[in-house]
């Protein structure tokens, strides 16, 4: 790990009109960690999320990402084509819904290898090859390379959309309810492949999610949100173990026990 | 005979100017579609409205012109639009590719080489080439300025997971100057290498979708491919029945129920010149 945050995010803040989407949220990401955020709907957790991939513009705050050319450059600021190439080289983004990251009239071949293609990819052996490798990494069948995803299952499309994120080898990940509408046996699959890709590809991450036994088993580092704020932060197990904010120890107390 | 109660070539002279305006932006950006307020037009969408148009921005008196409708000079498309033109703008027409000054043309590009001076209008019906990956415009828009054609790829691959081989046989996406990718109209691919390095203006005019874009004289234009996928420019195995060129694009002609067919050149004009010549395909009477 270096000294160097891979992602070092400031004092962003998004408003809708009078509404707080999020407020002065600051933290680092180091190269290798995975972040948690986890909160109730509304916290403003999807809006911190998309104002770090470039998705949505903060009014306010820097995000400053280690790019791999020039060092750290603040996102926010850059001009759009770079962020969008950022965006399909060292970035990816898993959507709570698979229909969103994926494109359901193409092939899971085809919706892996669009990314590389993306970036110049013009041979098709080499592509199909690089497809197939990744549809194995990540426990799909390849016999079923040329289907498309609408006839996958919800936990296939899933890991199809992880696949054609990570093809490219990005160093940071966002997710947003990665494993949301999963049954939990899908998703206890899904969060081990997941793990098993994180640890080995190196990754950063920024889990976004209001499942606590995820950020348990994945993240490294939570941050609690509330309103819009960060109302606690610090390592999982701590946060978690012992929680220090009267709302934190209230979404804690709240998980159900079987 | 002109009808006086038109302005020469149907429109009037502030649209004429309009759309010569667009043609100019696109002849400067080759490949880029310029949007353009399309008219209403004495035909249905969808029969060269955008075609139509372009054609009496350019056509001047003097001109001479040519309509072909999947190459042929005798379908309904070709000559009610050639008679369409000789009522409203009282110019020459012509049958001839060599004769023409103005060609505008349906889903083919004519088989003879075309010189300096000559313009080359085509009818467009979907300008976009990624409209069927991408629905939304402004997204389609975005990638177009910044250059984003992985996606058009990603078309070509699934022909090729598909089929075992880039299966799209019209309408065949090719990058002009190495910048924009573009839309050659539904022409087969056998005719995308003539568009490269043309010596005729290359106008494309989308009547409903309001979009015009153009291809000055001798410009590169590629075809898209994958490098273990090369392009190649398909035609069917056969020479034509009546001339018999054996390098023209044909056209399948059922012949009776008792699976009888012909392969004839679909450029009629090209065809009867060889006749003419003194070339007899095996089916020429």
């Amino acid at each position: 790990m270096t000294d160097q945050p891979l992602l070092s995010v400031r004092n962003i803040s998004r408003h809708y009109g009078a509404h707080i989407g999020c407020e002065d949220v600051s933290f680092d990401l180091y190269p290798g960690e995975v972040m948690g955020i986890v909160g109730e709907s509304g916290s403003g957790k999807s809006t911190l999320l998309n104002c770090m991939a470039g998705h949505l513009t903060p009014d306010r705050g820097q995000v400053v990402f280690d790019t791999r050319a020039d060092g750290p450059r603040d996102t926010v600021t850059m001009s759009e084509p770079e962020r969008r190439m950022l965006s399909r080289t060292d970035w990816a983004f898993v959507h709570q819904h698979a229909r969103d990251g994926l494109r359901m009239g193409v092939s899971a071949g085809g919706n892996v290898g669009e990314r590389l293609m993306a970036v110049g990819a013009r041979n098709y052996g080499d592509i199909r090859t690089k497809a197939t490798d990744w549809l194995g990494r990540v426990e799909i069948d390849a016999t079923r390379i040329d289907d498309r995803p609408s006839t996958f299952s919800g936990g296939m499309q899933q890991r199809l959309q992880i696949a054609r994120n990570l093809v490219t080898g990005p160093r940071l990940v966002f997710m947003d309810e990665p494993t949301g509408g999963l049954d939990v046996s899908v998703q206890a699959r899904l969060l081990d492949l997941l793990r098993g890709l994180v640890r080995d590809m190196g990754l950063s991450a920024v889990i976004v999610t209001h499942d606590l036994a995820v950020v348990r088993l994945l993240a490294d580092r939570l941050m609690v949100m509330k309103s819009g704020r960060v109302v606690e932060q610090g390592l999982t197990d701590q946060v978690l173990d012992d929680p220090q904010h009267g709302y934190t120890q209230l979404l804690v107390s709240s998980v159900l026990q079987v | 005979m002109t009808e006086q109660a038109y302005n020469f070539a149907y429109l009037d002279e502030q649209t004429k100017r309009m759309i010569r305006r667009a043609i100019l932006k696109g002849l400067a950006i080759p490949g880029y579609q310029v949007p353009f307020a399309s008219r209403e037009m004495p035909m249905p969408y969808g029969w060269g409205t955008g075609g139509v148009q372009v054609s009496a921005a350019v056509l001047c008196p003097e001109d001479r012109m040519k309509v072909i409708d999947q190459g042929a000079d005798d379908t309904t498309n070709a000559v009610s639009i050639r008679s369409f033109f000789e009522r409203t703008a009282g110019v020459e027409t012509t049958t001839s590719t060599a004769e023409a000054s103005v060609i505008q043309t349906r889903h083919r590009v004519p088989e003879m080489a075309l010189s300096e001076g000559q313009i080359l209008v085509y009818q467009v019906p979907i300008p976009e080439p990624l409209r069927f990956l991408e629905p939304r415009e402004s997204e389609t828009r975005k990638m177009h300025s910044l250059e984003e054609y992985g996606l058009m790829h990603v078309k070509l691959y699934e022909d090729i997971a598909r089929h075992g081989h880039i299966a799209t046989a019209y309408a065949y996406p090719v990058k002009v100057e190495g910048r924009y990718v573009m839309d050659p109209s539904p022409i087969p691919k056998f005719d995308n290498p003539k568009l490269s390095d043309c010596a005729a203006i290359q106008l494309f005019g989308a009547g409903r979708e309001q979009r015009i874009y153009a291809l000055p004289p001798y410009t590169s234009v590629v075809s898209l491919d994958f490098e273990d996928h090369p392009f190649e420019a398909s035609k069917p195995d056969h020479p034509c029945g009546l001339c018999g060129a054996e390098d023209s694009y044909l056209d399948e002609v059922i012949m009776d129920d008792a699976g009888g067919r012909m392969f004839v050149c679909s450029d009629t004009d090209f065809c009867e010149a060889r006749r003419l010549a003194g070339h007899k395909g095996k089916d020429a009477a």
